[in-house]
């Protein structure tokens, strides 16, 4: 008799109603977006509250990171700097999603790619004294190759074989580290460090700095930012219209939303399986090449802050829109450069996890809503 | 006596591997994808450490670590039973969570390595006087106890899935959720049970490097890897744990094999070592691991296509009632 009355009395005190029902209507179109930004401004709140409860200042700590990322031209030249990369794998983890081939491998296609320009300055392709022309596009070209490489085994043994993409590409990412030290510590090594030789002028990509230094700008001068970034904006709209305008890319789409209706439309799924991570890989491995040519100077280990796993979150953000990466990825390298202003250092590794987080977790209102509805106090009894 | 004591280490190092991989079979079981083993291991690892170093007390670390990545596993249940997202994403996600928060927590752990209480080693004195027999015996017994509670893990498992009815009911879940739930068992109650029981035992594989058989934090260095070989492993499994086990332990050897072929001049008694020669070569033989784990999927695949065993039907797929999964 008492706890019947208890339940009666939380009724009465209940007046609304949550429900959750399927969105049988297309969402309008301001939503996706609002929920990105509402997505971020919860995650940067989220991890307000952590840096709070491990002993720090979430403000002071924000207000730091947003001028080390973007308070100053110089600041900013390096966010943008860091964004190259960032571009290129988000680009090629947003190609191979739309398929839902879950590409986790950008990290090892990166340093693929950086051995494979390595390779034309150290082996060497390219005779020593080329001019740039001859040796950047060869550069590139063997990123791209060893990238791809990279890329196609996963896909290769996806198409034919059936093994999991994401557990293949991951594995294939520690090989690659693997492979790339096996040259660091022995064939490569200059003098005894780990490190090659720096590489000739003519291997490296145009930087702002050297255009200061030519025409005597004061203001570029010790600017970082490279000719990578125009080859990265170029693969991002390019591959725009690859995926959104180009037959092939209609396939891709298809096949990732409905495998079955792609099967029965004539597609052949296994050719682009293959196809799709083998040009996810290419592109994945130019980040590798234009960061060795543009940053780095020299083959080198520890090249990466996790370039290739940032990138399956860049593309998530950008709704694996190839011209949303860029962005994206400036925001991202803006949060890679403040990361290294801030302690702990793990920081802004831990912002972009509970960002993808909570990314998917608001993509939840796009699929379903949420009605409130008002009941009268005495309309259960 | 050297080759028992490379069974002994590979007994160890799977078990590492064994932990992670039972939970992954658990969680799949249910239906929800468990990509995130790694991100557990690591902040288990981390939170075991963590608080083993400062309460002084192993126990209590163990207890920690297990509890954070449980904490983990309750996101992952929440964006995927609840929410219904995609899982693969959901996996990564909790991954970059669990490694980006570790990474926060662990910031100064590396100074403490050696100074940690580790968790015992049990020992049995009485072997080791006697012959050779007894004195093999001894080495391969000598274990830290979270190896010994992995061997009696691995048939408690294989009895709770496939004889108990608890354990049908999870099957059931991951197979058909829609028969399951007619016949009333609660099918996301259940799979939020599971992802956290999931995770919690990742977060044990995790303290048990940490605080056990590897001991030390060493940021991302700490499990390298070991939990996406774990998924790999609980696909090879075909989601059974003693296949599961015998692949860990396998894996296990294998691991302290290649660490042994990079040591000695000679192998084998007379051939020259070309690891020793060239130490540059060892970065061959650290890929092994990896390598080897797409070859067993490989296998996994190949098998399973043969034999029509696949991965539990429902897996991937979120269940509401009144409608089949999205």
């Amino acid at each position: 008799m008492e706890k019947q009355a208890v339940i009666q009395q939380k009724r009465k005190g209940f007046h609304f109603r949550l429900q959750v029902e399927e969105r049988s209507d297309e969402p309008p179109k301001w939503l996706s977006p609002l929920l990105t930004v509402l997505a971020l401004v919860v995650a940067f709140a989220i991890a307000g509250i952590l840096i709070a409860l491990v002993g720090g200042d979430p403000i002071y700590t924000y207000s730091r990171m947003w001028k080390a990322a973007f308070g100053t031209w110089f600041a900013f030249s390096d966010s943008l700097t860091k964004a190259i990369p960032l571009i290129f794998c988000g680009v090629a983890c947003s190609l191979a999603f739309h398929m839902k081939i879950w590409n986790i491998g950008a990290e090892g296609q990166f340093f693929l790619g950086a051995f494979g320009a390595s390779l034309v300055v150290l082996a060497p392709i390219v005779p020593k004294g080329s001019s740039s022309w001859v040796y950047i596009p060869t550069m590139m070209l063997s990123g791209m190759i060893f990238g791809a490489l990279w890329g196609f085994i996963p896909g290769y043994l996806k198409a034919k074989l059936g093994v999991n993409e994401i557990i293949s590409t991951l594995m294939l990412n520690y090989v690659a580290v693997a492979w790339n030290n096996f040259f660091l510590f022995g064939k490569w090594s200059y003098q005894g460090f780990q490190m090659s030789e720096k590489f000739p002028k003519e291997a490296l990509l145009l930087r702002l700095s050297d255009i200061a230094k030519k025409y005597n700008i004061k203001a570029l001068q010790g600017m970082a930012l490279h000719l990578g970034i125009i080859f990265a904006l170029v693969t991002a709209i390019i591959m725009y219209f690859v995926i959104y305008k180009s037959k092939w890319g209609y396939e891709i789409k298809l096949t990732g939303d409905n495998p079955n209706a792609a099967k029965y439309a004539g597609i052949n799924i296994m050719r682009n399986t293959i196809l799709v991570m083998a040009l996810s890989g290419a592109i994945a491995g130019l980040a590798g090449a234009s960061e060795i040519s543009g940053v780095v100077k020299r083959f080198q280990g520890s090249i990466s802050p996790g370039y290739g796993y940032t990138g399956v979150i860049i593309a998530w953000l950008s709704k694996l829109n190839p011209l949303m990466t860029i962005p994206v990825s400036i925001f991202f390298g803006g949060l890679i450069i403040a990361g290294r202003e801030i302690q702990p250092s793990g920081i802004p590794k831990m912002i972009q996890g509970i960002i993808l987080v909570c990314l998917i977790s608001f993509d939840f209102f796009l699929h379903y809503r949420i009605r409130i509805s008002r009941i009268s106090a005495f309309a259960e009894e | 006596m050297e080759i028992f004591q490379i069974l002994a280490s590979a007994l160890a190092g799977g078990t590492i591997l064994l932990f992670g991989m039972l939970g992954g079979i658990f969680t799949e079981r249910s239906g929800v994808m468990n990509l995130a083993i790694e991100g557990y291991m690591l902040l288990g690892a981390t939170i075991g450490y963590k608080v083993a170093a400062q309460t002084g007390n192993p126990w209590v670390g163990l207890l920690a670590g297990i509890l954070a990545a449980a904490v983990l596993g309750v996101l992952h249940a929440f964006i995927c039973v609840t929410l219904k997202a995609d899982q693969v994403v959901s996996g990564l996600a909790i991954n970059f969570v669990g490694t980006g928060v570790s990474m926060v927590l662990g910031a100064n752990l590396s100074n403490l390595i050696g100074k940690v209480n580790l968790l015992p080693t049990i020992t049995f004195p009485a072997l080791s006087n006697g012959s050779a027999v007894s004195e093999a015996l001894y080495i391969l017994t000598k274990q830290n106890v979270l190896v010994y509670i992995g061997l009696i893990m691995i048939p408690i498992a294989n009895w709770y899935l496939f004889k108990t009815r608890p354990g049908m009911h999870l099957r059931a879940i991951g197979e058909n959720p829609e028969a399951a739930d007619s016949m009333g068992v609660s099918v996301n109650k259940l799979r939020y049970l599971y992802t956290i029981l999931g995770a919690a035992l990742a977060g044990l594989g995790g303290v048990s490097i940490s605080v056990a058989i590897y001991p030390g934090w060493f940021s991302e260095l700490t499990t390298n890897g070991k939990g996406w070989i774990c998924v790999g492993l609980v696909i090879f499994s075909q989601w059974q744990p003693i296949r599961g086990a015998m692949g860990a332990y396998f894996f296990g050897l294998l691991s302290r094999v290649i660490l042994n072929l990079k040591i000695p001049e000679t192998l084998f008694g007379g051939i020259k070592n070309p690891f020793f020669a060239n130490p540059n070569l060892t970065f061959f033989l650290e890929m092994i691991p990896y390598l080897f784990t797409l070859i067993v999927m490989i296998i996994g695949a190949n098998e399973a296509r043969r034999k029509r065993i696949g991965a539990p039907a429902a897996l991937g797929q979120p269940y509401s009632r009144g409608q089949r999964g999205k």
